[in-house]
């Protein structure tokens, strides 16, 4: 019961917000809003100290949904260990994020339905992470696509804000679409849908039927946490409120993808291919990412392509079969890029709403909160000791190397050293760009409010000390506690611990010293055609408009103009015109003229007599 | 001497009623119906129908042939066919389909020739005879006969009474309509 | 020599016939009722032939209701002819034709 509670308070706050949150004023608003956000932070912890979910997973079956011939589908939750780190994330970050709105919503008149749709969020994700069998999560998983696609288009009469809630609703579903075939699959081929029984018979399948469903699971990932080739959405949904990004686009929801992995990890590991191309992916993606944040002048955009970079080394923890460290730098990623938007978002309020980087600068002198913030969000993502980041950043090198050791592709491990030197370099920039002076602005900036300092502060500590979570000095509880969840899979010690750990550290700093060198005082740095090539996104984009959206809107337009316009109403005003003119037609028989009449009844009549008489 | 009072009876009504067709005066078409009730009244002597000759006489020709005298008479000045004929398909039409019933009704009768003429008594078509089966077997239709009648009159009164000038309001005098010519 | 019945059924279907014809091809509102009752003449003469080969007066009684019938359309028709005549000051069929659709 403890665990639909979870669910329940947040639930409950969208209900009530949005029936009657209209009528609230805005403190009773905010309060609901962040107290249902708190209660499930609380219950969740209570939750998880609950002996159960350290042993097998606290279970609270709900009801029995689906019961079809050999196919039963119960609706229930799930709370073990992995679960539990992701409802404490959720609703922890989710609590200071609420909280921060309250001072950055402040202003905007859609107030009550603003935190309606946040908490509705809250309680769609926490329906993903706690639901204990693969369709309740993916109830939970299109759930959250629908708020996120309601926040992104929060200003919906903002064109740009409303083609972007469409955009990342549309590539969402491409990717849920293979996830959904994937699922069926799965139902077919093993009859249950449980986490629990799952694991079990995973071993028990053909492997190319394994494989065929891991690799649909993971499109959906790829649509969900933005990897490529599904990973466009996410850029554009910066037009939403940076709480928002924050959030959905950085914490919480695009964390799904690896989240899934984890879950059906006995899956994922006895199928031979697929795993090698989730980390290609995952690399491949950081890396791409990487370098379009580094030629991008809205920081927003830059903190979007940042996360898709690191989403892309999650993945690759999970390729590498070391998914603890991809479950660590989850955590300690939501700790430093929602910290990081925060910053951005404080920037924006100060700023009258401007984010390009090209109009800032000098901030610091009057944003202190704010500006270290950012630096601790930006050390952290660029893997400085002590921060959170160079954490789980270096164990995910570290287990990269390790496999690259073991027959793995040294590409890999590659990548991921390339990925961190430019992230290095471009959150040096971001940084430089928009807090140190020479300031090309005219605005006025001060200091955000309490309200929204207060959760910085928070998640900055966090993001300093979120570290100590797998640090190995102190015991590493996080990981321990992961390990003994992912027992089945095998966690190898690598070989140089030591070294690797000083090589990125060197890069990290490295590529901080770049930026430092290129970029200060504003320098105009050109990359020349490399830079435009990042610029352009690696003409992604511009392959899916001449491949797909070009013959689709060309299709659609034949459907309308020719198939509809022509052929359906055609038929329709055709059969109505038809009926007209069989109606003029036969009318002509209605002269008005008694002798024409006459004339028929004789003819009638005659047949009739003719019948009779002559028979 | 019974063929040559049917011969100049027929004749007659041919002739009658090619002359009600064909004539172009109404007037003459009045007459040439006279003449063809005469020429029946005597086919029916004839056909020792001598009550129904007499009422065919008094009725027919005695009062609606007047009848219809009397309205060409009142409506003497308009009832000519001047406007040019709108149905001329009809002219072709109708003589081809009066030609084919004729052909079917006299194939009818001169196939079904079969069985002799009755002989009856010298009471047959009498009045006083049919006025026995009239008020014995067909009383009922007899009423119902009498009543029409009082509906017709009744009609013919209403219809036939000139609309009762009714002050318009405003003074306006109510328009004529008048025939469409399309 | 007799004649036989059937000259009369002849000649009752050729009266008919012939007041078909002026039913059809005269425009006059009163040719045609005159025509009419040119066919309901023919139709006595039928009955009278057909109650005399007969031998039953039944023939003969119908003859009487259709004189009767006779007598009522002719007076009601007149009326309304009349009364057409009164708006329309046209006698001519074919320029009674509100009800062309």
């Amino acid at each position: 019961m403890l665990l639909a509670l979870i669910i329940a308070f947040p639930l409950a706050g969208w209900l009530i917000l949005g029936v009657v949150g209209g009528t609230l004023p805005r403190r009773v608003i905010g309060i609901l809003a962040c107290g249902t956000v708190a209660l499930a932070f609380v219950a969740s912890v209570a939750a998880s100290r609950h002996p159960a979910v350290s042993a097998g997973g606290l279970s609270a079956p709900l009801f029995s949904w689906i019961s079809v011939g050999t196919l039963a589908v119960p609706a229930g939750l799930l709370m073990d260990r992995l679960s539990s780190l992701m409802a404490l994330v959720v609703t922890g970050v989710g609590f200071l994020i609420h909280v921060y709105s309250i001072g950055y919503m402040a202003d905007d008149r859609s107030y009550a339905r603003y935190f309606a749709y946040l908490n509705l969020f809250i309680a769609s994700m926490l329906l993903l992470v706690l639901g204990s069998n693969l369709l309740v999560l993916f109830v939970g998983w299109e759930l959250v696509g629908l708020c996120s696609y309601l926040l992104i288009g929060f200003w919906f009469d903002r064109e740009r804000a409303a083609q972007a809630g469409r955009k990342a609703f549309v590539v969402n579903r491409i990717g849920d679409a293979g996830f959904l075939v994937g699922i069926l699959l799965l139902a077919t081929s093993t009859g249950t849908l449980e986490f629990g029984r799952i694991g079990a018979l995973g071993s028990q399948m053909a492997p190319a039927l394994l494989t065929a469903i891991t690799l649909l699971l993971f499109v959906g990932a790829t649509g969900k946490s933005a990897q490529l080739p599904l990973y466009v959405w996410l850029p554009d949904a910066m037009e939403g409120p940076t709480p928002v990004s924050a959030l959905i686009h950085a914490a919480t929801m695009v964390t799904a993808g690896v989240y899934m992995i984890a879950r059906l990890h006995p899956l994922f590991i006895a199928a031979p291919l697929t795993l090698p191309v989730v980390a290609g992916v995952g690399a491949a993606t950081a890396f791409f990412a990487a370098t379009i944040a580094l030629v991008q002048w809205d920081l927003k955009r830059v903190l979007a392509y940042s996360t898709i970079s690191q989403l892309g080394y999650m993945f690759v923890a999970m390729g590498v079969v070391a998914m603890p460290a991809g479950m660590f730098h989850l955590t300690t990623h939501a700790f430093f890029k929602a910290l990081l938007f925060l910053a951005a978002g404080s920037v924006m309020h100060a700023m009258g709403g401007v984010i390009d980087m090209r109009q800032l600068g000098g901030l610091a002198r009057a944003m202190r909160w704010t500006a270290i913030g950012f630096v601790i969000g930006a050390l952290a993502l660029a893997g400085i000791p002590p921060f959170a980041g160079f954490f789980s950043k270096d164990l995910i090198l570290e287990a990269a190397f390790t496999s690259a050791q073991h027959g793995g592709s040294w590409l890999v491990w590659l990548a991921g050293l390339a990925t961190a030197f430019v992230t290095a370099v471009y959150v040096t920039r971001a940084a430089i760009l928009t807090f140190l002076p020479p300031a090309v602005h005219h605005g006025h900036p001060h200091e955000a409010p309490p309200t929204m300092r207060w959760p910085m502060a928070v998640l900055a500590v966090l993001s300093v000390g979120g570290g100590v979570l797998g640090a190995r000095v102190v015991g590493a509880p996080l990981l321990r506690s992961l390990d003994r969840f992912f027992a089945a899979a095998p966690a190898a010690e690598s070989a140089p611990a030591a070294l690797l750990t000083l090589v990125s550290v060197a890069i990290g700093v490295l590529g901080i010293a770049t930026g430092a060198l290129l970029y200060r005082g504003r320098r105009e740095v050109t990359l020349g055609i490399l830079g435009r090539f990042f610029e352009r996104q690696w003409y992604v984009e511009r392959v899916y408009e001449a491949a797909i959206l070009a013959p689709a809107r060309a299709l659609a337009h034949f459907c309308a103009d020719v198939i509809e316009t022509r052929g359906i109403d055609g038929a329709v005003n055709g059969v109505a015109a038809l009926v007209v003119r069989a109606g003029g037609t036969l009318r002509q028989a209605q002269t008005g003229y008694v002798r024409s009449y006459a004339a028929a009844i004789l003819a009638g009549t005659i047949v009739v007599l003719g019948y009779w008489l002559l028979r | 001497m019974e063929l040559v009072i049917f011969a100049l009876a027929a004749v007659g009504a041919v002739a009658g009623g090619v002359g009600i067709i064909a004539s172009r005066s109404p007037v003459r078409s009045a007459l040439s119906l006279l003449l063809v009730l005469g020429c029946l009244a005597a086919l029916s002597l004839l056909l020792s129908a001598q009550f129904i000759a007499a009422l065919q006489i008094i009725i027919y020709a005695g009062a609606i042939v007047i009848l219809f005298l009397f309205v060409v008479m009142l409506l003497h000045a308009h009832s000519g066919e001047t406007a040019p004929n709108r149905l001329g398909w009809l002219t072709p039409a109708g003589i081809v389909l009066g030609a084919i019933l004729l052909a079917v009704l006299l194939r009818t009768v001169g196939t079904g020739d079969g069985g002799g003429v009755a002989s009856i008594g010298a009471e047959f078509g009498t009045a006083e005879a049919v006025g026995q089966t009239l008020f014995t077997t067909f009383m009922l239709p007899f009423e119902a006969a009498s009543v029409l009648l009082l509906i017709g009159i009744i009609a013919a009164v209403i219809i036939g009474r000139p609309e009762p000038a009714s002050p318009a309001p405003t003074g306006t005098p109510r328009q004529v309509v008048e025939p469409s010519r399309r | 020599m007799t004649v036989p019945i059937g000259a009369y059924l002849a000649l009752g279907a050729l009266l008919f016939v012939l007041g078909i014809a002026g039913v059809l091809l005269r425009r006059s509102a009163l040719v045609v009722f005159m025509s009419i009752e040119l066919m309901l003449n023919a139709v006595n003469l039928t009955f009278v032939a057909f109650a005399r080969q007969l031998g039953r007066l039944e023939g003969q009684v119908a003859v009487f209701f259709v004189l009767v019938v006779a007598a009522v359309e002719v007076v009601v028709g007149l009326a309304i002819i009349i009364a057409i005549f009164r708006t329309r000051s046209t006698v001519d069929l074919d320029d009674v034709d509100l009800l062309r659709g």
